[in-house]
């Protein structure tokens, strides 16, 4: 149990770009900490703990936390590394969470970051698989969306089309968002008629690959509302990472992981109705499909019943439950940094400070992980204190 | 790819980190791998608390943290549970794109096994359809020693 109350109290991210030459990657880490530190009004002298995270493999460099120092500022800090693979952003703010609800630290700079242009992506993710099972003949990350995505279509009914409608919400949403990568609105015909990559996995069905990241300062109660007029309280966090080879996943469901860690989350946290009680979602999509039957698994409707709600338009902006106002993984994907951008936009709706991309009168906001043989984080916060 | 900021070049560095690497099978995978090689046959492991039948095979269960001893012997034919049409190109997988991935069910098992589909034209697999095992000839104690899994 949480002995301390815990809130974001500032958040800051670079302007995304599919390759940022202009920066190595510790210059990278760098705008994101200091344009943090800037929107809680503070120095890093005002920072306890620092945690970091980003990807294995990716830009090929063991000790992260140590190298990343004149990024992170956390010289002669307390600083760890963790890396949990697509989850690694919601690993390193649930870690930041811990820390300071623990009351181990009061002040604690969570990090993702990552530079996808370092390296050859496919590669990099497939150093994740188990090297004598799975690696053989499943290397890279479409292939693992492309069957999950199957087996949901072909038991629900759903369609391409379907999926589709995801993408296009997602990317008209990321026109409102000054740092998203992909910033062009895609209609369901582009989507339709991009190359296939892995049936039915289409190009503009998939994430990008971005040069980004994304910084979060997590303040116990005697900081947090010293620090921000308006916090996001963490009102609770789940994480499920059930399975190891690619053959256990039970492909029948949908998304067994994110079921169960939402049904958690929302028994902490008293919800039981998500989808009237939670006001905004910015949630870890990194293909279209997953747009359907993941947010099945978080219970916003029964299954195969989603491409309805997505059609009706009711996780569009001005919608029941918008999804995404960031434009979310479609429109950018620094992987490192993604699931730490997702708590990261939810806090800044809870805040009231996304500009265009602010829906209206959020109290509670929920932000989602995925990671690689299909393991979820989720994450729960509201404008009010916990009890 | 050069970028250039006012008449600044930027430069990259190109480097390569090649690592050879001998990864342990350990002696559940290897009796595994052996009896692919040596008889063609697919044996799992089934636990002794919770009944869960491992293909592969695994020493301790995913579900209760049991240690498994027990071995059973799974068909090489079972029921393909979903798959894909990969129509990119890696290096890192042996075959040309297209090429069909498949988890198939093995009869008997309870967790899929993850191989390749061949045998059929890429508009005729369905999900659900039976499949069944085609060994190479010249076996080594591999994962490939099953050249792929195709329809019956
Ligand atoms: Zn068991």
């Amino acid at each position: 149990m949480a002995k301390e109350k815990t809130a974001i109290v500032a958040t800051g991210q670079t302007h995304h770009r599919s390759s940022r030459l202009d920066v190595n990657g510790i210059e990278l880490i760098h705008e994101a900490v200091t344009r943090c530190l800037e929107d809680g009004e503070l120095t890093i002298d005002d920072i306890d703990a620092v945690v970091i995270g980003n990807m294995d493999h990716f830009e090929g460099i063991n000790y992260v936390d140590t190298w990343s120092i004149d990024g992170s500022g956390a010289f002669m800090k307390p600083i760890i590394k963790v890396t949990t693979g697509g989850t690694t952003g919601s690993t390193v703010g649930h870690c930041g969470y811990h820390l300071v609800a623990s009351g181990m630290f009061d002040k604690v700079l969570a990090i993702g970051w990552e530079k996808n242009s370092e390296s050859d992506t496919t590669a990099a993710i497939t150093t994740a698989f188990d090297p004598i099972w799975d690696r053989l003949v499943f290397a890279g990350a479409i292939s693992g969306l492309a069957v999950e995505a199957m087996a949901y279509m072909v038991k629900y009914g759903a369609t391409e089309k379907d999926a589709a409608r995801v993408a296009v919400r997602d990317r008209k949403h990321a026109t409102n968002n000054p740092y998203a990568q992909l910033r062009k609105e895609v209609s369901i015909e582009d989507v339709m008629n991009s190359p296939m990559l892995s049936d039915p996995i289409k190009l503009l069905d998939v994430c990008p690959r971005t040069d980004g990241a994304c910084a979060v300062v997590f303040a116990s109660e005697q900081y947090a509302e010293k620090i921000c007029d308006r916090p996001a309280w963490i009102h609770g966090i789940s994480a499920k990472h059930p399975y190891n080879y690619l053959g256990d996943y039970d492909w029948e469901d949908r998304l067994p992981s994110m079921q169960m860690a939402s049904k958690e989350l929302y028994a902490k946290a008293g919800i039981k109705e998500p989808l009237k009680e939670i006001d905004v979602m910015e949630l870890y999509l990194p293909y279209s499909c997953a747009g359907l039957s993941w947010i099945e698994a978080l219970g916003l409707c029964g299954p195969g019943q989603a491409p309805k709600l997505l059609w009706d338009g009711v996780t569009d902006m001005g919608g029941e439950l918008p999804i995404n106002p960031s434009g979310g993984v479609i429109a950018t994907n620094c992987i490192g940094a993604t699931a730490l951008l997702r708590i990261s936009e939810a806090a800044v709706q809870v805040m009231g400070r996304g500009g265009k991309r602010q829906v209206p009168d959020v109290n509670t906001a929920l932000a989602s992980g995925f990671g690689g043989c299909f393991w979820s984080d989720v994450t729960l916060l509201k404008s009010t204190k916990p009890k | 790819m050069a970028q250039k900021q006012q008449d600044q070049e930027l430069l990259q560095y190109e480097s390569r980190i090649k690592v050879p690497y001998t990864w342990s099978v350990g002696e559940v995978g290897s009796r595994f791998l052996m009896e692919l090689k040596e008889n063609r046959k697919i044996w799992a492991t089934r636990c002794p608390s919770c009944d869960m039948v491992f293909v592969p095979p695994k020493k301790t269960c995913t579900y209760c943290f049991s240690d498994i001893h027990e071995w059973v012997e799974v068909k090489d034919e079972g029921v393909l549970q979903t798959f894909t049409v990969v129509r990119y190109e890696t290096p890192l997988i042996p075959g040309k794109p297209p090429y069909i991935i498949g988890i198939i069910m093995l009869d008997g098992a309870d967790t899929g096994l993850v191989h390749l589909i061949a045998g059929v034209p890429h508009d005729k697999v369905k999900v659900g359809m039976r499949v069944k095992a085609v060994f190479e000839e010249k076996r080594k104690g591999h994962i490939l020693d099953i050249n792929h899994f195709k329809p019956i």
